[in-house]
């Protein structure tokens, strides 16, 4: 039953890949090779170029990973080491719940309401052209919405430092910051860094929330405050209305793109995590 | 044996005469976004009034495109015509009929709320990223009257593809000769500037946060939601606003026996300059469509409220009906329609 499951598994993961593949051909055989490389996407004249978007998706959730990281470790190690009851750590967890399931189109709408007045005044403030939206408010909003996942790993891992192991460093005179920082850290480092991983997974997907404040222009951004544009948010944004079938194939192509570099990234991670893990 | 036969004939008559009944009570549509409130408003009354029922999907004009093209609706809808080479990629004809017409404002976020002038040139030059700020002394001429500010001018198109886009930047491409060979026409285009966002609500919403912005929106969504309006100077050269009478007119030209045809920059004196026409797509030869005759002749039926009688729910939905000299050319298409040879009316 399990090992069906799994092969079920398998099974979707290679179809989902092979789909793509197969829908892409038109564009891979159109734009070939330039399709990595091009920096120029342009359905009128058929000329499709990711690079743009790419940048644009791994600017946008490396940043947002980056902003994030100091939040969602700061509520893990208070949940997972300073206050693992009563009501104020009751209250967090289950503020963070409700982080994750909130729809991202609220987040969208959110953003572009809330967030975007705020970053152009900032932007006003600091003379730079002030749009509000752009790579640096959709990251904004992506940090936000992956807080709740990394924080949740990283609390249960932190939970699942022994106890024996902290009151020993405590009875050589370690403080508790010591503790942190030299028995709790490196004890759940792998499950933290599994936290980091699913998060950025959740942000080198993430479509809705994205496209309502990233500015959807299809020029590489010249700065984090520039407008940009994501893999799948191209995606979502031309798909419904690509009457031609080169440009259907490479939007297909780009979701290929992407599913190639999560598939990447993952693998990546995955050899980060057993580096990191305590052998023994 | 022999009664077994029989019953199984019999059987298989009920079912077939099941199935013919289905197909008969309920028309299959799919396509464009832009009239679906339109179209629905139509099709509940019309469900009333005949008793048929039109199942129609909204999920884009391309959607459309590809299923009546694949044969899985009866008929299908898009807010821009067929080029020549998207009608080869057809196995056999099909026809455009056109229902409504719609335009596309220019809408735009400047303090006083004051209803500016713009020419061809200063459009094609704001969207060009040529004119850069509202001052410009291009923009100052066509609006006397007013004291514009030393303000960026930040453009807001369409992110998401969309037959508005469409009507829009084949406007831009027929008065700028650099529009054409920079950017061009079409429902996604690579824009030299700008922010993008998604649907009208999108834009809407982007122009209404930043200052000094300018973007385009359908004319049903500016209107129902109050939003500035720049009147157009039109090919005449007459600054048009846009409104639903402006829009008719500006149908009311000389046009195609197919009714392939942009309505943007015409020579009509009052018209508006930037509209277009919103079709439904049928095979000429309905047989093509995989449809059975009883169907076709449903199609055609409904094709003939649509464009008659149920004309007179476009205005109430700031959607603007059609001209006398397009419908006459719809008629002949209507007309025209076959099965097979057989006459469908």
């Amino acid at each position: 039953m399990l090992f069906g499951a799994g092969i079920l598994l398998l099974l979707l993961l290679t179809g989902i890949f092979f789909t793509l593949l197969i829908g892409s051909i038109p564009a891979i055989k159109a734009s070939g090779i330039k399709f990595l490389s091009g920096t120029s996407w342009n359905p009128v004249t058929g000329v499709y170029g990711a690079v743009p978007f790419v940048i644009g998706t791994l600017l946008t959730s490396f940043l947002a990973l980056f902003i994030s990281l100091p939040f969602s470790f700061s509520i893990s190690l208070f949940l997972g080491e300073y206050f693992k009851k009563g009501a104020l750590a009751e209250f967090l967890n289950y503020a963070t719940d409700i982080l994750a399931s909130i729809p991202s189109v609220i987040y969208g709408f959110w953003g572009l309401l809330f967030l975007v007045p705020i970053v152009r005044k900032f932007e006003l403030s600091f003379h730079i052209l002030p749009y509000g939206v752009g790579i640096f408010t959709a990251s904004l909003i992506l940090a936000v919405m992956i807080i709740p996942y990394t924080s949740y790993l990283a609390k249960e891992v932190i939970l699942l430092v022994p106890q024996d192991i902290k009151e020993a460093a405590y009875s050589l005179g370690a403080t508790r910051s010591e503790v942190i920082r030299k028995v709790i850290v490196p004890y759940s480092r792998s499950g933290i860094f599994a936290g980091i991983l699913l998060s950025l997974g959740r942000a080198l997907g993430e479509t809705m929330a994205v496209t309502m404040v990233i500015g959807n222009s299809n020029l590489i951004p010249g700065s984090i405050f520039s407008p940009g544009n994501t893999m799948a948010s191209v995606i979502a944004n031309e798909f419904t209305e690509a009457t031609n079938d080169v440009h259907l194939s490479a939007l297909i192509e780009l979701g290929l793109l992407l599913f190639i570099i999560t598939g990447i990234i993952n693998f990546i991670g995955n050899i980060i995590i057993k580096k990191l893990s305590i052998k023994g | 044996m022999k009664r077994l036969f029989s019953i199984l004939v019999l059987l298989a008559s009920v079912l077939m005469s099941l199935t013919a009944n289905a197909a008969n009570t309920e028309l299959l549509g799919a396509g464009a976004t832009f009239p679906y409130p339109l179209y629905s408003k139509m099709f509940h009354i019309y469900y009333k009034e005949s008793g048929i029922k039109v199942n129609y999907q909204a999920i884009g004009s391309g959607g459309g495109i590809r299923q009546i093209r694949n044969k899985t609706v009866d008929f299908g809808a898009s807010d821009a015509f067929l080029s020549d080479k998207e009608m080869k990629a057809f196995k056999n004809p099909v026809v455009h009929i056109p229902i409504v017409a719609g335009a596309v404002v220019i809408t735009y976020n400047l303090t006083g709320n004051f209803s500016l002038k713009l020419t061809p040139e200063i459009i094609s030059n704001v969207f060009l990223g040529k004119i850069t700020k509202w001052n410009d002394p291009q923009i100052k001429d066509a609006n006397p009257s007013v004291k514009l500010p030393d303000m960026h001018i930040t453009v807001v198109h369409r992110s998401d593809g969309s037959g508005t886009t469409f009507i829009f930047s084949d406007y831009l491409g027929k008065i700028s000769k650099a529009w054409k060979m920079k950017v061009g026409t079409g429902k996604s285009l690579d824009w030299p500037i700008g922010l993008g966002a998604k649907g009208n609500p999108g834009v809407a919403g982007l122009i209404k946060q930043i200052p000094g912005s300018i973007g385009y929106v359908e004319l049903i969504y500016a209107l129902k939601n109050n939003m500035p309006i720049a009147s157009i100077k039109n090919k005449s050269g007459n600054f048009i606003v846009p409104g639903i009478k402006s829009v008719s007119e500006a149908a009311n030209v000389k046009l195609p026996d197919d009714l392939r045809i942009s309505l943007t920059n015409t020579i009509a004196k009052y018209g508006y300059p930037i509209s277009g026409f919103t079709y439904i797509l049928v095979y000429k030869n309905l047989k093509n469509g995989g449809l059975s005759y009883k169907k076709a002749k449903e199609v055609v039926k409904l094709l003939w409220w649509m464009t008659h009688k149920g004309q007179k729910y476009a205005v109430p939905l700031h959607y603007a009906p059609l001209s006398e000299k397009a419908l006459k050319k719809s008629e002949k298409i209507i007309n025209a329609l076959r099965f097979d040879g057989k006459n469908l009316q």
